[in-house]
Parts: C-alpha cells; sequence; structure tokens
C-alpha cells in the first residue's frame, strides 16, 4: 500500500487492529479513513473487495442481499451511510490468506457511518480479519457499522474484527448473517482498549440444514465504559448448530456480556459459555445468558461464571518470586486466551504478539 | 540461613503455633515430625508470608535478614521456596511460564522436566487435574528451577508411587548434597529419608516444637513405635 501518508502514530494504530500495510500474506486490503476510501484492491482471483457504493452500481448480488439479513431479522437498517467494504469471494474459491479491511476514524468529532457487506458464494472458504480503530485526533467521535453477511451453500466464513478505540469513542456496530446450509460462519471479536460506549448483538441466523455458527469474543474492559456485548444465534432448520464463546476482564468498566440461543426448529444442538474475571472493585460484568426453544429434541445449554482472581492462584506465584501484580498479570492474560479464538494457525500468532502488545501497559 | 525466635502465629485470631525457636545453618537438612493438625503446614506457611497467617510474636530471619516486612515475593527472592501440601490450580498459567519464570535456562527446565517425566504438563495449565504424585513432582521441578537457598517441603512424598519417590529423592539428594542449600522437611511416613541425609529432627505438638535437633532416623522410629500420644506424655523430657 503506498499512496498514501499515515503519521507513525496512525500507521501504528491501524496495525494495532489487525491490518498489515505491508500486505503480505494477505488476499486482499480494504482501508477507509472517516468516509474515505484510501485503499482498496485484492491480490486473489476469485475475490472481489471494493467500497459498498461501487458494488452496489457494479455488482449484481450486492444488489441483490442489501438488507436481505436484518429484514429476516423484522430490524430496519439506519441509511446514510457513507463508505463501507463490499467483499464477494466467488463460488468454490478458497482462499489461502486472509482477507483484511480497516475503519479508520480520524476526524475530531466525526460521525463514522459504515456500509459493509460480505458474501461467500457456494464452497468458497475465506478468512477476513477486519479493524476498527482511532486516530489521537478522534476526539468524542462516533462510529456506526452496519454489516450483513452471506454464507452461502456449504461455505465457510471466519471473520476476525479487533476493535481498537479510545476512551472518548462511542461505537453501535449492528451486524447479522445468513448462514445457508452446511455453511459455517465462525465470529471472532476481540476488544482490549478502552472505548467509551459499545453496544452491540450481532445475530447469525442458520437457515438451512446442517448449518453451524459459532461466536468468539475476548473483552477487556477499562475505567468508565460500557460494554454492552452479545451475540445471538437463531436456528430456523433443522440438524444445526451453535457455540457461544466469551472471556472478559473488567479492570473497572461495565460488561455485559449476552448470549441468546434459539431453536425454532429440531435437532438443534448449541452451547453458550461466559467467564469473567472481575480485577477492580469498581468493575462490574453481567452475565445473560438466554435460551428458548418450543421443541422438544434440542439440546440447549449454557455455563456462566464471573468471579475474582483467587487469593490462593496469586500467592502461588508470587511464593515463586512474582510480584503481586506480575501474578495478576499472568492470570489475566492466560484468562483471555487467544486459543479460544477458532483462528488459523497464522492468524492466531499475529493474534497473540497483538494481544501482548496491546496488554502490555493496560494493567 | 533460617533462624526462627520466639514466633507464635494465629490463624483466625486461633493460636496455631506457640513460641518456636529453631536454627537451621547453611547446608543443613531438618526433618519435622509431628500429628495432623499440629501445625506444620502452618509454621512454612508464616515463615513463607501467606496471608491469614499472623505473627504476633517472634522474628523470622532469612538469609541473615528479618522477613517481618518483607512480602511473600520478596522471600522468594531472598531465597525461600516451599513446596505446597495442596496447591491451587492455576487456570490459564502453564507450567511452562513458571519454569521459564525461574529459570532462564532452557535446556535445564527440558533436563529436570524428563528426569521428573513432566515434559507433558509443562504445556498444561498447572495443577489443573494433576494427579497426586504430579503435583508432587512438579512442585520440586519448580523448587529446583528456583535454585530456592532454603526449601520448605510440605510432605514431599505423599501420595507419590515408590518408583516416583526414588527419582524424587535422587534429585532432591543431588540438590542438597552440595552442602550449599538447606531444606525442612515434614514427612509422616519417613520414606524420603532413605534418600537423603537428614542431619536433624524436630516434632510439632498442638503447636509447640519439641526434640529440635535429635537423630532423624531414631525420632521416627520411636514415633512408629509409640505414636505420638508417647511424644504428649514425654513432653521432650528424653
Ligand atoms: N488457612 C487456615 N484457615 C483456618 N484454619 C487453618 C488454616 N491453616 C491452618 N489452619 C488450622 O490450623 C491447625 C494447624 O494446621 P496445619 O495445616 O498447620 O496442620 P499440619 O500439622 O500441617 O497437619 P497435617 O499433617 O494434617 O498436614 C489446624 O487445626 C488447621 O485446621
Ligand atoms: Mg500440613
Amino acid at each position: 500500500m503506498e499512496k498514501f501518508d499515515f503519521n507513525e502514530k496512525d500507521a501504528e494504530l491501524v496495525a494495532s487492529s489487525g491490518m498489515d500495510l505491508s500486505e503480505s500474506a494477505r488476499s486482499a486490503s480494504f482501508l477507509q479513513e472517516d468516509s474515505v476510501v484510501l485503499f482498496s484492491r485484492s491480490l486473489q482471483e476469485g475475490v472481489e473487495i471494493m467500497r459498498m457504493e461501487d458494488a452496489l452500481e457494479k455488482v449484481p448480488s450486492a444488489k441483490k442481499y442489501y438488507g436481505e439479513a436484518f429484514k429476516e431479522l423484522d430490524k430496519t437498517c439506519p441509511e446514510n451511510t457513507e463508505g463501507g467494504y463490499f467483499i464477494r469471494i466467488k463460488k468454490g474459491c478458497e482462499v489461502e490468506f486472509p482477507i483484511q479491511a480497516c475503519l479508520f476514524l480520524k476526524g475530531r468529532a466525526f460521525k463514522q457511518r459504515v456500509r459493509n457487506m460480505v458474501v461467500v458464494e457456494e464452497g468458497a472458504k475465506a478468512h477476513i480479519i477486519t479493524g476498527c480503530a482511532s486516530s489521537g485526533s478522534a476526539e468524542e467521535s462516533f462510529h456506526l457499522g452496519v454489516s450483513e453477511f452471506y454464507v452461502k451453500k456449504g461455505a465457510y466464513l471466519n471473520f476476525t474484527m479487533i476493535h481498537s478505540w479510545k476512551e472518548d469513542v462511542s461505537v453501535r456496530p449492528m451486524s447479522a448473517a445468513l448462514v445457508g446450509p452446511g455453511a459455517s460462519f465462525v465470529s471472532n471479536y476481540v476488544c482490549l482498549k478502552p472505548v467509551r460506549e459499545i453496544v452491540m448483538y450481532p445475530t447469525a441466523v442458520l437457515a438451512g440444514e446442517n448449518a453451524r455458527a459459532s461466536f468468539n469474543s475476548l473483552i477487556l474492559s477499562h475505567p468508565g465504559t460500557l460494554q454492552d456485548i452479545g451475540s445471538r444465534v437463531i436456528f430456523k432448520e433443522k440438524n444445526t448448530q451453535a457455540e457461544i464463546v466469551s472471556r472478559a476482564v473488567s479492570l473497572g468498566g461495565k460488561v455485559v456480556a449476552r448470549g441468546d440461543l434459539r431453536a425454532q426448529a429440531k435437532n438443534v444442538k448449541a452451547h453458550l459459555e461466559c467467564r469473567g474475571l472481575v480485577i477492580s472493585e469498581e468493575g462490574t460484568i453481567h452475565a445473560v445468558p438466554e435460551l428458548e426453544t418450543n421443541y422438544r429434541d434440542v439440546d440447549l445449554s449454557h455455563e456462566a461464571a464471573i468471579g475474582k482472581i483467587r487469593k490462593e492462584e496469586i500467592e502461588y506465584l508470587t511464593s515463586r518470586g512474582m510480584t503481586e501484580e506480575e501474578a495478576q498479570s499472568i492470570i489475566i492474560r492466560g484468562f483471555m486466551d487467544v486459543d479460544i479464538l477458532a483462528l488459523p494457525e497464522m492468524l492466531k500468532d499475529e493474534m497473540k504478539k497483538l494481544e501482548e502488545k496491546t496488554l502490555k501497559g493496560s494493567f | 540461613m533460617l533462624e526462627i525466635k520466639n514466633l507464635s502465629v494465629e490463624v483466625d485470631r486461633r493460636p496455631v503455633l506457640k513460641n518456636i525457636n529453631l536454627k537451621i545453618e547453611k547446608g543443613e537438612v531438618m526433618v519435622l515430625f509431628g500429628p495432623n493438625g499440629s501445625g506444620k503446614s502452618s509454621l512454612i506457611k508464616a515463615i513463607m508470608g501467606f496471608s491469614g497467617y499472623k505473627v504476633t510474636r517472634g522474628e523470622i530471619i532469612l538469609n541473615g535478614k528479618n522477613v517481618k516486612k518483607l512480602t511473600m515475593d520478596e522471600r522468594a527472592k531472598l531465597g525461600s521456596g516451599i513446596m505446597f501440601q495442596h496447591p491451587p490450580e492455576v487456570r490459564g498459567v502453564q507450567l511452562k511460564q513458571i519454569s521459564e519464570y525461574l529459570c532462564k535456562d532452557k535446556m535445564k527446565i527440558e533436563t529436570l522436566a524428563k528426569e521428573l517425566s513432566l515434559e507433558k504438563h509443562l504445556e498444561r495449565d498447572i495443577n489443573l487435574s494433576f494427579s497426586g504424585g504430579e503435583i508432587k513432582r512438579s512442585e520440586l521441578f519448580q523448587l529446583v528451577l528456583q535454585a530456592a537457598d532454603i526449601l520448605f517441603l510440605d510432605e514431599p512424598e505423599s501420595g507419590v508411587d515408590i518408583e516416583n519417590i526414588s527419582i524424587m529423592g535422587k534429585v532432591l539428594d543431588e540438590y542438597l548434597s552440595g552442602k550449599e542449600k538447606s531444606a525442612l522437611i515434614i514427612t509422616h511416613t519417613g520414606y524420603i529419608l532413605d534418600y537423603i541425609r537428614a542431619g536433624k529432627g524436630c516434632l510439632l505438638i498442638d503447636g509447640e516444637l519439641w526434640c529440635s535437633g535429635r537423630n532423624p532416623k531414631e525420632m521416627f522410629e520411636e514415633i512408629k513405635k509409640d505414636g505420638y500420644e508417647h511424644c504428649r506424655e514425654c513432653h521432650g523430657k528424653i
């Protein structure tokens, strides 16, 4: 990526959201700053990537699908969006390297409103890593991201989103996925940096037999912040499966960890797991797991556990010579386990490094 | 190496140790006997500085330094190392991470892990579903990596099979035979005494320390023969 000049700080912030500006080991890239698309290109046959508005003009399926997933949920979408990415992986195309996208907030008090769409056609397979980040100059800014996903028959989409905001930015993502027969949708969410407020409830609709979904999230909550984050799966067809796993650590902020499994068909199997660790007296974690069905032969389960670090564990480590801070830090790092995310090896290493870097100095 | 003077300790406002006096020189191995609940574990926890073990009187001198104002990690850095009787599970932290914290020499970690059959455990969360014997081996493993000057071993052989006692005994003997390191060893079975040369013994009963300095093997034989009830009556008069 050449054409634009980021200052060093911004380049680092963009990188902190998972964007590799060198594009080595990436199949396609998209970068938007405020409402301007700075860069968009595909390095891989079978992968299309462009600004949403362009896609609506040029790509028939973009127009065809636009808003469909939200209609399925009886939800209306905010209008007046500017930019956002359209990504399409063509039928049968298995993409080895991840596709990357980043939405960067730069302007003071800017309200970024983007519309994204990902279409993974029949039998195609792809990993997407997307990041949202804000520059130091983006004071009191706002981000609204409307995203829809279409994972067609037998396709596989592994979608990772990294949020890298700051304390005075408010964020409202809206997302819906339609997962077809035999298709899999994996959503990984990572938010380790401060943010004023995030409210989101991404939803996957399993609309074909044998469809699967999994939502995994790692959330670190800083003092004075609110993260109301849920994942919902609606099982519309039989023999569908899903898993929701989340880990939240509160250093003083408030986390509401929601999970909702709604089985509307036979032979559904799903599990919801939420674990929280409250470090500071001021912090709160509220787990709200919900299971709902009218069918008898479904297997829905949940487990939620919230607590603080046990004193015995800290003392075990301090008795080996670690300071209390070191002991706490190693336990938190262990809790925020990147392995709960369903990532390919390549991205797992990247994510581990990224997490290490972000957590350094956080507590 | 370690000197304890007139030490009294309370747990939950209840006295568990009363006026303990004990001295362990550099290179010396002391065995601590005593019935269940007599305060043996409490003694080493108080020395290490665990919360809940309140020193109400007396002094603990470690490596020439009064530990009163020192935190646990400072005491560990001063050279004390503890083998837990019942260590907690620490989820998310692998044995390997602690090992690498304690010892920068990766070869040494590897070799010792092999010797104690812990290679696979390195990747596991510490103590999580470890068997009784694995816990003890992992505790010894960490202490040797820590290169602690004085080892507080709380029942090192309990729950360990004969073969593994011999392996642990060998590692321990090698560690202590250089006469640079000291140890205080709590044992009920006495098996570990077959592998190491312990110079002295002592006995805790109802929070009081008796018979400090006697030959540990003789003491053990007497305890086996007459039981702790006899010790209670005798009150260290022998
Ligand atoms: N953390 C604690 N909280 C409450 N009571 C404790 C605690 N630690 C020790 N005690 C009590 O203090 C007394 C001494 O316990 P300690 O563990 O020191 O005995 P011990 O000699 O090590 O026994 P054992 O041979 O069974 O291991 C016991 O009555 C025990 O219940
Ligand atoms: Mg004990």
